[in-house]
């Protein structure tokens, strides 16, 4: 980075030096905060509390989803464009498995926690097979071309996993069963739904156990080692292609549960949902920091909460280019993201 | 004469010379062959042509950017968008109902040459700030650009009248042209001529006009002391740097270029279809491009024209005209019961090919990297590079 910037004429090393970048930065943040502010007192503080909460349901679905991205950026420096399409089938799945546990919906009760942990638990193997396969079959075969053969197989494969969820289910976007209690109570000022409540928790805990394993398991310090330095982990004795699978395995694992929860949630899924979703999801991760795993769950966070608040606030027809236009300014002020600590240049 | 046999004995073992060879007789070819096969009904068929010389357009210009200088752009269609719109706003109706109030009619010769400029400056623009990303990450920002503009477009609503798009644009008018038995009509001359939506053979002529220019331009500039610049770039930035070339003017100037030919593909595209809506510029015409270019074979001007060729005849013929085909087969073969569609889930042959096509554009992309990464007419020198493969340090030490 530091050799990058002194071949630059000084002009643009103004322009991209810490200082300036990081003031404009700055500037724009206080300024979207201090107008969130203004139009937030305008709206009554229950209605405050409710866009919060869904920004955070959002949020957790959004970082299960990224924390798969970075973790595959990390490892192979390659943008798995399949994932959110990984994200969509864990709702397909799922949909297709309830019948066979005999879910349905209008019977919700404590009987349905077990079939449900199960489905989710099939759902979730399911989606690490899949992703398994696509690593093997478009990505590894190309680890030593140039970067831009598996782009153009990743966009492939997402578009023949939307074909194939789009053969397999039709156009038309599903019902999803709705399946959580739609009980609501009020703390104080707050209007709570238990399936908000349920949403969080779930992806929380999958969120934290993920961490966990990332930072204290044999497998997860080998993963660390590889997204670090490929080859020296290899001469440590680390299996890279095993690693590589574990790591799209899990990845998948994380976007398939993202699936279900986002089908209990929302309540609908379709074949090209995964499509702006995993867009989206992506973002957060690059707003966290690429390649760093709380970065993506606190980045994922952040953006659910930012399209909760830019939906009901302001102009849903903007929410999107609020978001995109958040992706470039932190690749151009903050490369790294919020909490990125390594730069992968190569 | 033995002059010209020189020639073709010294070309003839050029795949780029032969490539060229066999578009510009195909080009010269096509509304003739068309018309005769349909019976004169080929109307369809050149207009389709013509639309795909657009992708042709594009692909060139991608080229520029993707294979000349390396920089990957995942939000290509963007600048294709801007002009388009450029066009749309500068040569219709549309502006009297913004705030402006004042309809403006820029003739087509002049806006084409706008669309370009303003598509460059917007290369320009979004290039500057991201010229110190490299790699993926200039991809990303390039892919938010690309999913931004579109959006932007659409809900600038007194401007572009949002989802329904610009509508009714103008027509490029000539002083004469000349009609012959090749539109179907006798052979004359017409006077005060104007491009209308039912004489394709005038929209085909001009695309391939344009074509023509493009790849002399780019030709040109593949060969100067900016294209070589380019590939220094490519090759390795730090390296050119050192060499002298100025990095920061040389990929902006990619951009720039890159982005001016999609502008006036964008003003062309707008005038035939007579229609700008926000729809026709999404991230899957993008990765339609990027794909024409890879499959054609990177940095490889007549490469990047057969991948255009090929994969728009694929998209927009082959797989459209694939479910009627499918019924037709399946009626002859008498299994009649393939057309109907039955209360398990089958919806029926036609329906089910037309389901297909996301999988079979998918097959495409993914086939096409697996076996052949270097595309279908490679350049020289991107092909040795990929079977020694720059990326294996090894590889380099041996050779």
């Amino acid at each position: 980075m530091i050799g990058a910037l002194a071949r630059m004429p000084s002009t643009l090393r103004t322009f991209g030096g810490s200082q300036v970048s990081n003031l404009v930065g700055l500037l724009i943040v206080a300024g979207a905060l201090a107008l969130t502010l203004q139009h937030v007192l305008q709206h009554s503080a229950s209605f405050f509390f409710q866009i919060l909460i869904i920004g955070i349901a959002d949020g957790t679905i959004y970082g299960l989803i990224a924390l798969g991205y970075t973790m595959v950026y990390g490892i192979i420096e390659l943008i798995n464009f399949a994932h959110g399409d990984v994200f969509t089938l864990g709702g397909y799945f799922s949909l297709a498995l309830f019948p066979i546990f005999g879910i349905a919906e209008g019977k919700a009760g404590f009987g349905y926690v077990i079939p449900l942990l199960v489905v989710a638990a099939i759902t979730m193997l399911l989606c690490g097979v899949v992703n398994v396969a696509i690593e093997r079959v478009a990505y590894r075969p190309l680890r030593h071309a140039p970067r831009l053969a598996p782009l153009i197989t990743a966009i492939g494969m997402s578009s023949i996993l939307e074909g194939a969820m789009y053969l397999w289910r039709g156009p038309n976007s599903l019902h999803y069963p709705d399946l959580l209690p739609l009980t609501r109570f009020n703390i104080g000022p707050v209007n709570i739904g238990v399936k908000d409540l349920i949403v969080i928790t779930f992806a929380l805990v999958l969120v934290v156990v993920f961490t966990l394993f990332i930072n204290l398991s044999k497998l997860g310090k080998a993963m660390r080692a590889t997204a670090q330095d490929r080859d020296a982990a290899q001469l440590m004795g680390i299996d890279i292609n095993r690693t590589i699978s574990a790591t799209f395995f899990i990845g998948a694992a994380l976007a398939g549960a993202g699936g279900i929860t986002w089908g209990l949630y929302i309540s609908s899924v379709d074949p090209f949902l995964g499509f702006i979703t995993g867009l989206i999801a992506f973002t957060a991760a690059v707003f966290g920091g690429i390649g760093n795993i709380p970065g993506a769950a606190l980045g994922g966070l952040l953006i659910g909460l930012i399209r909760a608040f830019s939906d009901s606030y302001f102009d849903s027809s903007w929410t999107e280019v609020l978001i995109f236009g958040i992706l470039i300014a932190t690749l151009v002020f903050r490369p790294t993201g919020l909490l990125g600590m390594r730069v992968p240049e190569k | 004469m033995k002059r010209l046999r020189v020639f073709v004995r010294e070309n003839s073992r050029n795949p780029n010379a032969i490539a060229y060879t066999v578009m510009a007789i195909g080009a010269l070819a096509l509304p003739g062959i068309v018309q005769f096969a349909n019976g004169g009904n080929g109307d369809f068929l050149v207009s389709l042509a013509a639309d795909g010389g657009v992708y042709v357009l594009l692909a060139i210009g991608l080229n520029v950017v993707v294979g000349f200088a390396g920089l990957l752009d995942l939000g290509y269609a963007a600048f294709f968008a801007i002009g388009s719109y450029t066009y749309g706003m500068l040569a219709s109706a549309q502006l009297i109902s913004s705030p402006i109030h004042h309809a403006v009619h820029i003739p087509f010769w002049i806006a084409l040459l706008i669309g370009m400029f303003v598509a460059a400056g917007a290369g320009a623009l979004l290039g500057a700030p991201t010229l110190r990303l490299r790699g993926d990450y200039l991809a990303i920002v390039t892919l938010g650009f690309g999913e931004i503009v579109p959006r932007f477009f659409r809900n600038m609503k007194d401007w572009t009248s949002g989802v329904n798009g610009i509508s009714a644009l103008d027509v490029p008018t000539l002083p004469f042209w000349i009609t012959g038995p090749w539109a179907s009509t006798q052979l004359a001359i017409e006077h005060n001529f104007r491009f209308v939506s039912f004489n394709p053979t005038a929209w085909y002529v001009l695309v391939v006009i344009l074509i023509v220019i493009s790849v002399i331009g780019v030709n040109n500039l593949y060969s100067s002391r900016l294209g070589r610049a380019w590939m220094a770039v490519r090759e390795d930035e730090t390296a050119a740097a050192a060499m002298g070339v100025n990095t920061v003017n040389t990929k902006l100037l990619a951009f720039a270029i890159g982005a001016s030919f999609s502008g006036f593909a964008g003003a062309f595209y707008g005038a035939k279809l007579s229609l700008v809506s926000p729809d026709s510029f999404s991230f899957i015409v993008s990765i339609t491009i990027l794909s024409m270019v890879v499959l054609g074979g990177m940095g490889n001007i007549p490469g990047a024209m057969i991948g255009a060729l090929l994969l728009y005849s694929v998209l927009y013929y082959f797989l459209p005209g694939a479910p009627a085909q499918a019924t037709a087969l399946a009626h002859n073969l008498g299994m009649d019961w393939l057309n109907q569609s039955s209360p398990d889930g089958w919806p029926g042959i036609a329906e089910f090919i037309h389901r297909l096509q996301f999988i079979i554009f998918g097959l495409i992309l993914v086939g096409i990297m697996l076996l052949r990464p270097q595309g279908l007419l490679p350049s020289r020198l991107r092909a040795q590079e990929l079977k020694r493969g720059v990326h294996d340090e090894s590889a380099v030490v041996t050779t």
